[in-house]
């Protein structure tokens, strides 16, 4: 009753084409838009921020990259970790070398750093699909994971070994480093998650990515196509690599604040990512956001919202509990529908356009 | 006459893409040599130090290099074992099964568990190991079982990844159920009451001494038994012909009468019970915790080495990663600060991927449009 398109006439074939064809989508997105960007600082307190939403993000991020090669592109891989991890050592190196220039322009450009090392561990998904190919990326994994630890270069030879992250100002305010606060962190990652959000939509949606889901359904068809398969194939991975690599280091420098690195980009995040993107549901932007949250939000808020809601559980049973219910709910989602959160919310839609006259 | 055939030989002699990898690798070889003996290659280049030295120690110690050589086929049969689990369940169902690490770690420790609550009850020694044997064995068919009715028989016909994303959550699932019961903290393994050896045995070969520790040798003698014994029931037994039907094609399986179903929970057993022996034997050599679980992840390099659907694949790349990792690591790895072990293991078999997208053995990858 509420949500339909009657009434609604595309006069031109841009309307026609729009990605959010309904006024109410819109509308919905502006809402989301607005609450992120103006009613969660003022009314989410300091752990809300640094604990749901920051992390939230980050993850977000990380999904939509794995997603453009996973989920349009049809490559498996399992280096997210290590591509986020190559981005955060690269702001590191480029924020400590080039002090006067501001942290965000070295974000953005560290994701340029984890782009060129995707590249490289891209080039044998020519020959290798399926998962032969995710075989492989887990050698970027490791190869990149044991380079964190063995090249001290990269964490300019501290003794900790662990990336320390300097205080850098935004507009005169701490951004990064002890002193910068929540509310600072969570507006400047917001900013960069919509805006990388909203490249990656008009790539997906325009010629590039196209090409991406021609390859994803079947490789060999696209390349009698026209579709140069090594191109395509590697831009997705640079471009997926890139998303990455600003994750992880906002991830860093945002969120942790410095740390292992080695223990933080492992295999265990990978596979978290992955999850993400599966549960989402492989090919949907919104589909990464909505695993991003099932993923990430749902431990912290098994930890605390068990107990408010009087189920008393202690810290080492938390965790069981926790994993036990992580796992079980993978096995449900993926039984009930297998094509992620993502679709779950298009039959909501669908059934919410004929309500409440269902045919 | 002769003249003709000498010609067509010449003529179906041609230089493959392999046979001229091999033909470059000899030159290279050849050039080192040359070059370091007529003092080309001075001993500090970086070039000496990578691709003569190591070799050059291998002739100098062959007691050395025997010994990680022995080192490096004892953990290649461990590998092979844990690979040989995934493939069993490949071939049946199709399905790649990530959780297979946890899987041992869950085995070995239902049969530790069990052990120490005989222990509780009076009963102790070999007799309880036994009972205990028994027991991991039945909670490895009711996995199975519980497996093939909760997770594959509703996924049935569903993507690949998706199949593989449910056995990440049975992983979860069984992580927390067992740190549940048994507790995180790492379990010793009743080697002694199951029998096996220990101690090491020194043999002076090579003008060396090599160590080698016993229940290395029964590790290496129990996997291959394991091997054979699987080799043959997959060979001449009924079901094991139902198995290998339902290897070649789920549809044309059942068109003739044969249970999926069954299958399914007949093949996730038996990679139980090798996931069991697996348990057993890493268990022994170190202790049962739950870190054991990422020698699951280095039986993945083993399997795209050997294909997924092949198991003397899965023997052949488990002693090539072995060895080749242990031997890489004692002579190259030195060279880039070591610990080269976590990683080496995939760049072998990415190398071997890039001339065999298939792996050694796996099927040949034939695509359709």
């Amino acid at each position: 009753m509420l949500y339909r398109e009657a009434g609604q006439y595309k006069t031109s074939y841009a309307a026609d084409m729009a990605i959010f064809p309904l006024r109410q989508d819109r509308i919905g997105l502006a809402a989301i838009l607005a609450i992120a960007f103006v009613a969660i600082p003022m009314t989410g307190n300091q752990f809300f921020l640094s604990s749901v939403m920051i992390p939230f993000l980050v993850f977000s991020l990380a999904a939509v990259g794995l997603n453009i090669l996973t989920g349009y592109t049809g490559l498996l891989s399992l280096g997210t970790g290590a591509f986020m991890g190559v981005g955060a050592y690269a702001c590191y190196k480029l924020a400590t070398a080039f002090p006067d220039v501001n942290i965000l322009v070295w974000i953005l450009c560290s994701g340029f750093f984890a782009a060129a090392i995707g590249v490289i561990f891209g080039l044998p998904s020519l020959r290798i699909k399926g998962f032969y190919l995710a075989v492989a990326t887990l050698a970027a994994q490791f190869f990149l994971q044991w380079s964190f630890v063995r090249i001290p270069w990269l964490y300019n030879y501290n003794a900790s070994g662990a990336i320390e992250v300097p205080t850098r100002t935004l507009f005169g305010l701490p951004l990064t480093g002890a002193t910068a606060s929540p509310e600072t962190r969570y507006f400047a990652l917001l900013v960069i998650v919509v805006a990388l959000t909203w490249i990656a939509s008009n790539l997906v949606h325009g010629r590039v990515g196209r090409m991406w889901m021609a390859v994803r359904d079947m490789d060999i068809a696209a390349e009698l196509m026209g579709i140069r398969l090594l191109h395509t194939k590697l831009l997705a991975f640079a471009v997926s690599s890139f998303f990455c690599g600003v994750a992880g280091a906002c991830m860093m420098f945002l969120w942790y604040g410095g740390g292992e690195a080695n223990d933080l980009f492992n295999i265990n995040l990978s596979f978290n990512i992955l999850f993400m993107v599966i549960i989402g549901g492989l090919g949907s932007l919104i589909g990464s956001f909505m695993g991003a949250a099932f993923i990430s939000i749902l431990p912290t808020a098994l930890k605390f919202g068990l107990p408010a809601i009087g189920i008393p559980i202690a810290g080492a049973t938390a965790e069981h509990v926790n994993l036990l219910l992580v796992g079980g709910l993978i096995i449900f989602f993926l039984i009930v529908e297998p094509h992620g959160l993502a679709r779950l919310w298009q039959i909501l839609k669908q059934k919410l356009r004929v309500w409440p006259f269902p045919y | 006459m002769s003249d003709v055939s000498l010609k067509s030989e010449l003529a179906a002699f041609r230089m493959t893409p392999g046979l001229w990898t091999i033909a470059g690798v000899a030159g290279f070889a050849l050039l080192l040599v040359i070059g370091s003996l007529t003092g080309a290659i001075g001993k500090d280049t970086f070039a000496y130090r990578v691709f003569i030295d190591p070799f050059a120690q291998m002739v100098e110690m062959p007691d050395l290099f025997a010994q990680t050589l022995w080192e490096g086929l004892v953990g290649g049969v461990l590998y092979a074992l844990i690979a040989l689990g995934f493939v069993l369940i490949f071939k049946a169902s199709g399905v790649f099964n990530f959780a297979q690490g946890i899987m041992v770690v869950f085995a070995a420790l239902t049969l530790v568990g069990a052990y120490e609550k005989l222990g509780t009850i009076g009963i102790r020694g070999e007799a309880a190991a036994f009972i205990a044997l028994g027991v991991a064995l039945a909670v490895m068919l009711a996995l199975a079982y519980a497996v093939e009715r909760v997770v594959l028989r509703p996924l049935v016909n569903q993507p690949d990844i998706i199949l593989f994303m449910a056995t990440f959550g049975l992983t979860y699932l069984l992580i927390g159920l067992g740190e549940a019961i048994f507790g995180g903290n790492p379990k010793v393994m009743i080697a002694d009451q199951l029998y096996l050896p220990r101690g090491a045995i020194d043999l002076n070969i090579l003008g060396g001494r090599v160590t080698i520790q016993k229940l290395d040798i029964a590790a290496a003698v129990i996997a291959s038994a394991m091997i054979a014994i699987l080799a043959l029931f997959f060979q001449y037994t009924r079901i094991g012909r139902a198995l290998r039907a339902v290897a070649d094609s789920h549809k044309a399986a059942l068109s003739v009468g044969i249970s999926l179903n069954q299958i399914w929970i007949i093949v996730w057993f038996a990679a139980g019970v090798v996931e069991l022996v697996t348990g057993i034997m890493w268990g022994a050599r170190s202790d049962v915790s739950f870190g054991l679980q990422t020698i699951a992840l280095k039986a993945l390099p083993v399997l795209i080495l050997g294909g997924f659907t092949s198991i003397p694949g899965a023997i052949v790349g488990g002693l090539i990663i072995g060895v080749g990792e242990k031997i890489g690591e004692f002579y190259w790895g030195p060279l880039v600060g070591g610990a080269i072990e976590s990683w080496l293991a995939y760049i072998i078999a990415l190398i071997f991927l890039l001339f065999r997208p298939q792996g050694l053995f796996g099927d040949k990858i034939i695509e359709r449009i």
